[in-house]
């Protein structure tokens, strides 16, 4: 492996969803350690968990270990639990590491609120993305790749 | 520092059309003059001519007027390294949420979870 290109991109970006359940089942779907387990990984196909652990309090930690079937190598999630306010917010900081590169230090906050008798969900992140990106195979997938993606996910 | 919101909004909004998704999918097979890009679709040649517009003001499709004929191509260097790996990660997020929301439903189907 060549000598990494060492750069920090800071970034922000925002995901808006709404689900029909009340603010209480999406704040659970977080909060219990299997529910969350039940949508908190990886494409289901293509996906190992090998390591879900969850502390789910101020201060507490998470970790994530999985991998895609296709590279075999681990995407490892650690987070800490900064703030919980009780079906209204969570704020968590976490850091993402693709096999022994420490790709990204993030802040992410979800807020929840009352929308009819569903909820809108307000996801931010905010990150130092780390040059370990340069070697996560992240250009090797090209343009092509990202832009199928984008246009499938829009076409939700 | 927001510099990675405005060109991501702004490609998300070109790609969120479906005439500009053929466009973008033709040209990312090899440039093509506007003409040949038209032809295929089912509007007028101004009309192309706007999704094009989008397209380059997105970063994603830039155009070169060589004597009378305007040649497209995409830019595929658009998207920066970062900007890819950012991207990826708004859409680990998108798909996470996505199963989120099969498993709330789930969760209703099976007789729910009061809460």
């Amino acid at each position: 492996m060549s000598a990494p290109n060492r750069n920090v991109t800071h970034a922000m970006f925002a995901i808006q969803r709404t689900f029909p359940q009340s603010p209480a089942r999406v704040f659970r779907a977080f909060a219990d350690p299997k529910a969350k387990a039940k949508w908190f990984h990886g494409p289901a196909e293509e996906w190992s968990q090998e390591t879900s652990e969850m502390d789910f309090r101020i201060g507490g930690r998470e970790r994530s270990v999985g991998q895609l079937h296709s590279d075999a190598i681990p995407h490892v999630f650690n987070a800490i639990y900064q703030d919980i306010v009780a079906d209204q917010r969570i704020v968590f900081s976490y850091d993402m590491e693709i096999g022994a590169q420490r790709i990204s230090v993030s802040l992410t906050t979800i807020e929840l609120s009352p929308e009819g008798e569903g909820t809108r969900m307000l996801f931010t992140e905010q990150g130092a993305y780390l040059d370990g990106y340069d070697d996560a195979g992240a250009r090797e997938r090209g343009t092509r790749g990202l832009l199928d993606q984008l246009a499938r996910s829009l076409m939700d | 520092m927001l510099n990675n919101q405005m060109p991501l909004d702004l490609m998300f909004q070109a790609l969120a059309d479906p005439t500009r998704r053929a466009i973008v999918d033709r040209l990312s097979r090899g440039p093509a003059s506007v003409s040949d890009l038209a032809k295929p679709l089912p509007m007028s040649l101004p009309a192309v001519v706007q999704h094009l517009q989008v397209l380059e003001q997105s970063g994603l499709v830039k155009t070169q007027k060589v004597g009378r004929v305007r040649t497209c191509t995409i830019d595929s260097g658009a998207l920066s390294v970062a900007e890819t790996w950012i991207n990826e990660r708004r859409l680990t997020w998108e798909h996470r949420f996505d199963r989120l929301g099969a498993f709330l439903d789930a969760e209703d189907a099976q007789g729910g979870t009061e809460g």
